[in-house]
């Protein structure tokens, strides 16, 4: 590679991580394809936010872009980080719900729509509670369906990263993408700082989150299928690279028997740190 | 939270509709949709109450320089001033493309 | 069946345990090494189910999920339990076994092991395998006999067919608990319990939660503590009469809990949006 090359790229690379919920869509999307349904002019917005003295958002922070990827019909939820942490309320939920679902009906009936998900969110939206838990279950039941059908791909970029029960969503996706940027877990360090004492995690040490959480430690143990550049173009390359693996022979939450071994070896009289559970858990082969 | 209403004469068409921004804190979305009639209404929904005067004089002051049949709705969280003429004009700037 | 059952008490103890034990009558098998989730075949109506249960497990390798909390361990226990479920599907006119999530789950395990060897995934392998097992047939039912708190609800019972619940002290459905959503919102307690006299999803009271339209049923005087045989029959009543509905409806996916009748007024904007998006898509 020459340094001229080097160049270029470096100059022609635009964050993907920088770019809002739409722009992230539009990024994926074949050019001059995507169309926002249910948008801010729809106004669907929070029953619920405003009654707490929460400014609701025309879009309740999630955009649904039809379009295609590579010429097929594809549906594209994207999870805006910036209003009220990308979580999840009960208009949120269910415009990621019902474009899966609506997919699904598409794929029964023969025409083959592909989905991705963004997934940039906190988790559910503590002001909605149980309506934004009720359709984070909706939408795992709707992937888990899907994507009999047909890859449901999803992507986290970050800086927010994907926790809560939307990490249970990624996990159930066919694939996830990462950027080195990502953090794929549970519980937000915070929460477990605050639960578990600041001995079990220092919510502030950055590098130690990023090391059990992050996009490259995820890597590391195989519970995610790509890591990419934070590029705008170099994500979408590999999503349409992703789509073209067709549907996986195994789903990685389905890897019972690996993880029972993984989780059974483990000593947990000690705490271990991302490398070492690598190492631990390193050559036990896919854990896909 | 409060909600305020302005409206203010207006006479050039409009031709397309516009969305900006975000919700977040220190930032605000701006909706911009054509009307028929002469009359532009601003409808802004904001999380800090008490700030009317301010807010009238910021929307006053953009429709010096702007004249269009819109109904233009803001959704506000605590954006000074300054981020929400920002906002205004990006939105304008986009009417016109 | 006896009138007097033996209730566990102390670091063991548990609605969970409990039930199963009042709902079985059977000696319950826990999986692998593990003794934190616990299930038993038994008669429910006229076919033999399976009922599952996480409970308190004081001994447990994980000290972060020793209470009941669904972690590491508890999600694949669970994932293999229910996909040992649908194995022993021996095909052709076979009824497929119905699946009775026994729910009293204080919530997800809170530590650093479990995000470091991924929980996410660990509790996303459960609720596959209640999803896998509802779309294949399997009627799944989910039996709220305690708390039900956030993603462990998502791994063991969220995914079922049809949900009910005890109208009980302590019945509880939530995506946080109480004094740590008061910490995060920085408000007091009594402030959220107020909140959720106005704002139906936010409430800590089960009978609110009822108006969300997502519970098949609320089931009146049981003592969820300490039930006795009638309380228990009352309840493989309620549970034999859902068992029926699900195969009578033979709808697998979820559905029903925005079609139900309150789900109309409290989901309306469930609804609207799913209108909307088909009408645009």
């Amino acid at each position: 590679m020459n340094a001229q090359t080097d160049w270029k790229g470096f100059l022609a690379r635009r964050s993907f991580i920088e770019l809002d919920a739409r722009e992230r869509t539009i990024a994926l999307l074949d050019a001059g394809s995507f169309r926002e349904i249910v948008g801010p002019f729809d106004r669907l917005k929070s029953p619920w936010l405003p009654m707490q003295g929460i400014v609701a958002q025309a879009d309740d922070g999630v955009v649904i872009a039809r379009g295609t990827i590579d010429g097929e019909p594809a549906v594209v939820a994207a999870i805006e980080s910036a209003y009220q942490g990308g979580s999840m309320g009960e208009v949120s939920g269910a415009k990621i719900a019902g474009a899966l679902e609506l997919a699904l009906r598409d794929n029964e009936n023969g025409i083959r729509t592909r989905a991705v998900l963004l997934l940039e969110t906190g988790g559910v939206r503590l002001q909605e509670a149980n309506l934004g838990l009720a359709a984070i279950a909706e939408i795992h039941a709707a992937i888990v369906a899907l994507r009999r059908h047909v890859p449901v791909v999803g992507v986290i970029g970050g800086m927010v990263g994907c926790f809560g029960g939307m990490s249970l969503a990624a996990a159930l996706c066919s694939y996830l993408i990462v950027t080195r940027e990502a953090r794929l877990g549970m519980n937000g360090p915070e929460v477990i700082e605050q639960e578990a004492g600041i001995e079990e995690i220092d919510s502030s040490d950055r590098a130690l989150i990023w090391s059990l959480i992050g996009g490259e430690q995820r890597t590391r143990l195989g519970m995610v299928d790509a890591l990419v550049e934070d590029d705008a173009t170099q994500i979408a390359k590999q999503v349409r690279t992703t789509f073209a693996l067709g549907i996986p022979k195994a789903y990685r939450c389905e890897a019972l028997d690996t993880y029972l071994t993984r989780i059974g070896e483990v000593d947990t009289s000690k705490q271990l740190t991302g490398v070492q559970l690598a190492t631990l858990w390193g050559n036990k082969g896919d854990s896909k | 939270m409060e909600t305020l209403r302005y409206e203010y004469p207006v006479s050039k068409p409009v031709k397309r509709r516009v969305h900006v921004g975000v919700v977040g804190s220190g930032d605000l979305e701006v909706l911009i949709e054509p009307v028929d009639g002469d009359t532009a209404q601003v409808v802004i929904n904001t999380s800090v109450d008490g700030f009317g005067r301010v807010w009238k004089t910021v929307v006053d002051r953009f429709f010096t320089r702007f004249d269009g049949r819109v109904a233009i709705e803001i959704n506000d969280f605590g954006a000074t001033p300054g981020v929400v003429l920002l906002r205004l004009e990006q939105a304008v700037e986009e009417l016109g493309q | 069946m006896s009138d007097a059952l033996t209730i566990p008490t102390g670091p063991h103890a548990s609605r969970g345990r409990v039930w199963l034990h009042a709902l079985t009558e059977r000696e319950e098998q826990g999986f692998g090494q593990s003794h934190s989730v616990l299930f038993a075949d038994a008669p429910l109506g006229d076919i033999d189910a399976r009922f599952i249960a996480v409970v308190p497990d004081p001994a447990n390798r994980f000290p972060r999920a020793r209470q009941g909390e669904v972690g590491l361990e508890q999600g694949w226990a669970l994932a293999n339990i229910v996909r040992q479920t649908i194995d022993a599907h021996r095909g052709g006119d076979e009824r497929r076994r119905p699946i009775v999530a026994v729910v009293d789950v204080v919530g997800q395990a809170y530590g650093r092991r479990e995000e470091l060897m991924g929980i996410h995934l660990a509790c996303a392998a459960a609720a596959n395998a209640y999803a896998q097992a509802r779309l294949a047939g399997h009627p799944v039912i989910a039996l709220i006999v305690g708390h039900a708190m956030s993603g462990a609800f998502l791994a063991h019972g969220y995914q079922a067919n049809r949900i009910v619940a005890l109208d009980a002290p302590d019945v509880l459905i939530h995506a946080m608990g109480q004094a740590a959503a008061a910490r995060i919102t920085r408000r007091t307690v009594e402030q959220l319990a107020e909140l959720g006299n106005r704002i139906p999803p936010m409430s800590y009271d089960i009978r609110n939660y009822a108006k969300l339209g997502l519970l098949d049923s609320l089931i009146e005087g049981v003592d969820a503590d300490a039930p006795d045989a009638a309380a228990v029959q009352q309840v493989r009543k309620v549970l034999a009469g859902t068992l029926d509905s699900i195969r009578q409806d033979g709808v697998r996916d979820l559905s029903a809990r925005y079609r139900s009748k309150e789900a109309q007024t409290t989901r309306a904007a469930s609804i609207e949006v799913r209108k909307r998006l088909a009408e645009q898509w």
